[in-house]
């Protein structure tokens, strides 16, 4: 039978199957190669909280979403084209993000009486059989059987075999799509270097996958997307937490400090953790301390001492830290927290993601406890907003939360890479030495940008004391003056103010620079809100675009960019929280789009809601 | 290339030999606010007055504090310091150790502070084993909130949030420092000076957390809950102070002993010729199971047996063992040594790229 090859502008594939089927593994791999081939693209994984949910079921359904492209992609995609899924629970969960006559490619060993009974369709409902996916183009493939077979004269156990058969499925779709096998061989190689026997059977299911694809008669179309036509120059792909390392280690660089990290283990800020620890050769010290306070002090012990100190968490992690944090903003020491938020409250949804902690990082202390805030609004987006939550904390002794998210974090986008060379440098200076009969130093003396400077212990002549006592100006000795505590609460929020000198201006991402609307976003939001504002844009309606990464202060310009529009509408994943920091700061009634449910929102919906503020302001 | 920083180039003008110091100067401009009378004044003293016998620069040394009465330590101390938050200091210490390992770092703590709200970091500091000294002043009461009762406070005792008396069972430091794998563990008092600075001495002459129990008499809230020990009519019946080698012995005349049943501590008599101070338990200070049995000795009631131990002072426990902050520097040497100092462009590239033309 003839194969017909389809050139596509993008396509979306899902990958479905139970947390212990490799699915995000399968994702990745795809998603490497696409990247390699020259595709704009997004991914977005997910998957659930428990480490192996009971195996069949739908809670225990792990998936990995790929959007890509030949031309720009800016979101992980609302539906997907192709589904893959290597159980019948996988059917179940993840249905209703297929398009309508999307493709369905079903494992049916995982569709058998026990899989069925555990998915709830019941062993007499099976859905590939019933008819109720007459809408889509369904293919049954029996992964499980046909790696089984391809590995037959294999010495493997029966649960190494089990265990390749994700790689069959990547076989398959490699040649749906025109991939070559190259980069998941060589990844394979690396991965299993010690168990060749490994390696070389996941190779052979690959291969076999790939010539499946080839000579059944089942797959009647392949599909080319080609290059997209993004900018010039080096691309690699990388993930939210993977560009928050490099941000940190390159801001530890061109600080010339050692990087000290204080971290406790949470879903999903941990593989942070993970890959610093990975750097020692960098001069980077990894501390997991015994609990989130511990993180934070330890970092605040480190930066004391003259270390750029970083802490990082999320969700109900951050809240341990509240304190450790007044205190850092107490002390004028540098301080750099990253929240990698997650659905709350209370522990909430762990590995689902949300906008929701903005209103704590500005006003979650006790007392007047101004902080900077910074927030990145793509995965490689994370490199520079984390340098830049470095470059703040460094420049202006000050605490500064950086507010990445779960979707974020664990999704990729391909990166035009800097080299170090193009770094900014990071501006930092100790107080230095003093012999003889100097006079007293003022540990609380500050320059014109209202920043002390930091004396750090080793430095003879300038011992002193600080703590979470209110100071005395410029002394710092311990003061209940009335005064004095008023005069040090608005130097405090001043310093912050003024940080707003040293970031760049608020620009329009897309459409003009005056007109009827503004989407005002900030994190996470940004694709979908860029795409959904394009596409209005050429439907004609008179819409801008801006997103905001420096939430605390806000740039300089942001009030007057805001004037320029009769509406500003901010879409966020939370109940609304930027549009409270907007209209309490500029006075405008600016309009709330909210959606929380653990999960970005999609472009379709977005332009929808977007479309019925704008009906109901005609 | 190496991995020297910002804070190396500028730690190194520092001059590399150490000044000569009197106590005096390490008070600070402070006025010192503790109630007349306080236990804290003398440990200030004690630790003044030793400071300039430990051969260390003053800007190289390190006080950090949580909350409390003690807390307010660092500020009259002409060193670096931090009145941090409460609990907490053993965890901004442990920060500050890593990342600057020739600092002398010492831990300024109350009983609330440190076995209480801190009592996680106390455990993990001590089984870390960082580099730093902890002084626990231990005064058996709240005193910075008014006098509320403590951790360490006695059952049944009457305070302001205890009016039917305590039924919350008092923590043992000792013993759960000794749980906690310290490496250090030692006690002592306010109202023996000459005890407190050879104590303070042995601690920083440690390698290793060391853990210095100090009891300190709240002149306002519990006055007089340590007089079993400081009072000089009953101090020798109820208190024996260990030195390493030498037999455990006590008494008005030097004429009580304690003696080892096997694991079981017995008091014996000196004086009426059933045992001689040959028979007695030889303190060890590396003997883990031996400072164990000391750190039981503590119930205030009769024991079983009816045998009534004395309370002991000095250094229970003392070895070497690896520092955290130590290994953490050596892993680093280590990793640098084998992989060489980190190329950034290495990793901003990463392990696979593509050029778009």
């Amino acid at each position: 039978m003839k194969v017909k090859d389809h050139v596509r502008d993008e396509v979306t594939i899902r990958f479905a199957g139970d947390s212990g089927d490799g699915m995000q593994l399968t994702g990745s791999l795809f998603t490497n190669t696409t990247a390699l081939e020259g595709n704009d693209l997004r991914t977005l994984p997910e998957f659930p909280a428990e480490i192996r949910a009971p195996a069949g079921t739908v809670p225990g359904v792990s998936s990995f979403q790929l959007h890509f492209g030949s031309k720009e992609i800016m979101t992980p995609g609302d539906e997907c084209d192709v589904l893959v899924v290597m159980n019948s629970a996988a059917l179940k969960a993840n249905l209703t993000m297929l398009k309508k006559g999307g493709v369905i490619i079903a494992n049916t060993s995982g569709f058998d009486k026990r899989n069925l009974n555990l998915s709830k369709y019941g062993d007499e409902n099976n859905p590939l059989d019933d008819g109720s996916l007459d809408n889509y183009t369904l293919l049954e493939v029996d992964i499980s059987k046909l790696t089984k077979e391809s590995l037959s004269d294999s010495d493997l156990s029966y649960k190494d075999i089990e265990r390749a058969k994700n790689m069959f499925v990547l076989g398959m779709l490699y040649w749906m799509y025109n991939r070559p096998l190259n980069s998941t061989i060589s990844f394979l190689e690396t991965k299993f270097a010690s168990k060749p026997d490994i390696t070389q059977a996941n190779i052979k299911v690959l291969k076999d996958g790939y010539h499946y694809g080839e000579t059944t008669e089942l797959f009647t179309d392949t599909y080319t997307v080609k290059k997209a036509a993004i900018g010039s120059g080096d691309y690699r792909n990388v993930t939210g937490n993977k560009a928050t390392v490099l941000g940190l280690v390159a801001a530890a660089r061109q600080s010339n400090l050692p990087l000290f990290y204080g971290s406790y283990p949470i879903t999903p800020a941990s593989d942070v953790l993970h890959e610093l620890s990975k750097l020692k050769n960098f001069g980077i010290y990894t501390f997991q301390a015994e609990d989130e306070i511990a993180a934070a002090s330890s970092a605040i012990g480190a930066a004391f001492g003259g270390s750029l100190g970083v802490t990082s968490s999320s969700g109900p992690g951050i809240a341990l830290k509240g304190e450790a944090i007044g205190l850092a903003m107490m002390l004028e020491l540098p301080l750099v927290v990253l929240n990698i938020q997650r659905a709350g409250p209370s522990t909430g949804m762990p590995t689902k993601t949300e906008q929701s902690d903005l209103l704590q990082a500005m006003y979650g202390r006790n007392g007047e406890s101004p902080v900077a805030i910074v927030a990145p609004a793509t995965p490689a987006d994370c490199f520079e907003t984390a340098f830049e939550a470095c470059r703040i904390a460094l420049e202006h002794m000050v605490p500064v939360y950086y507010l990445s998210d779960g979707y974020l974090a664990n999704g990729s986008e391909p990166w035009n890479y800097p080299q170090q060379k193009d770094l900014k440098k990071i501006h930092v200076s100790f107080e230095p030495a003093r012999n003889g009969d100097h006079e007293k130093f003022l540990p609380y003396v500050r320059d014109e940008r209202f920043v002390r400077s930091w004396a750090i212990p080793g430095t003879a002549g300038i011992e002193h004391r600080v703590g979470g006592l209110e100071k005395e100006e410029l002394s710092g000795d311990v003061s209940y003056d009335p005064d004095n505590h008023q005069k040090m609460t608005m130097l405090r929020q001043a310093k912050v103010d003024k940080i707003a000198d040293f970031i760049p201006e608020q620009k329009i991402d897309t459409g003009n620079e005056k007109g009827r609307f503004l989407i005002l976003g900030w994190g996470s939001t940004y694709g979908m809100i860029r795409t959904a504002t394009r596409e209005l844009l050429e439907e004609g309606v008179d819409i801008s675009h801006a997103q905001v990464r420096y939430l605390n202060p806000f740039p300089k310009n942001l009030g007057d960019l805001l004037a320029g529009f009769d509406h500003v509408i901010v879409p966020e994943i939370n109940t609304g929280q930027l549009v409270r920091l907007i209209r309490d700061k500029f006075a405008i009634p600016a309009i709330a789009i909210n959606k929380i449910k653990g999960r970005p929102f999609f472009v379709d919906e977005l332009k929808q809601e977007i479309r019925e503020v704008i009906s109901s302001k005609s | 290339m190496s991995l020297e920083t910002k804070i190396d180039l500028h730690t190194q003008n520092g001059s590399s030999e150490t000044e000569s110091y009197k106590g005096k100067d390490f008070s600070s401009d402070q006025d010192v606010r503790w109630c007349p009378g306080c236990g804290d004044y003398t440990i200030l003293k004690q630790v003044q007055n030793m400071m300039p016998k430990i051969g260390v620069n003053k800007e190289d040394i390190v006080f950090i504090s949580g909350i409390g009465c003690a807390a307010r330590f660092p500020y009259y101390m002409n060193t670096f310091g931090m009145h941090s938050i409460h609990g907490r200091a053993p965890a901004i210490a442990t920060g500050l150790k890593v990342s600057r390992p020739e600092l002398s770092v010492w831990i300024v703590t109350g009983d609330g502070d440190s076995l209480s709200i801190g009592g996680n970091h106390f455990m993990h500091l001590l089984r870390r084993n960082v580099n730093v000294n902890l002084l626990l002043f231990n005064n058996q009461i709240y005193g910075l909130t008014k006098g509320q009762y403590s951790p360490t406070t006695p059952e049944g005792s009457v305070f302001k949030s205890t009016p039917y008396g305590s039924i919350d069972h008092p923590v043992n430091p000792l013993a759960l420092s000794l749980g906690s794998d310290g490496a250090f563990v030692a006690r002592t008092m306010d109202r023996d000076p000459r005890h407190l600075q050879e104590m303070l001495i042995r601690a920083n002459e440690h390698k290793g957390t060391s853990m210095l129990e100090i009891y300190q008499n709240c002149i306002v809230f519990n006055d007089g809950a340590f007089e079993l020990f400081t009072d000089k009519k009953s101090r020798p019946r109820e208190t024996i102070y260990l030195e390493q080698g030498k037999p455990l012995v006590f008494g008005d005349n030097e004429e009580k002993g304690v003696r080892l049943d096997g694991l079981k501590p017995k008091v014996v008599s000196l004086d009426d010729g059933s045992y001689s101070k040959e028979d007695l338990w030889i303190h060890d200070e590396q003997d883990n199971t031996k400072a164990y049995l000391l750190s039981r000795f503590f119930d205030q009631k009769e024991s079983v047996d009816g045998l009534h131990l004395p309370r002991p002072f000095g250094v229970l426990y003392a070895i070497d063992r690896p520092c955290y902050d130590e290994g953490v520097r050596n892993q680093v040497e280590e990793v640098v040594q084998r992989k060489g100092v980190g190329d950034l462009d290495e990793i901003l590239r990463g392990p696979e790229t593509w050029t778009v033309k």
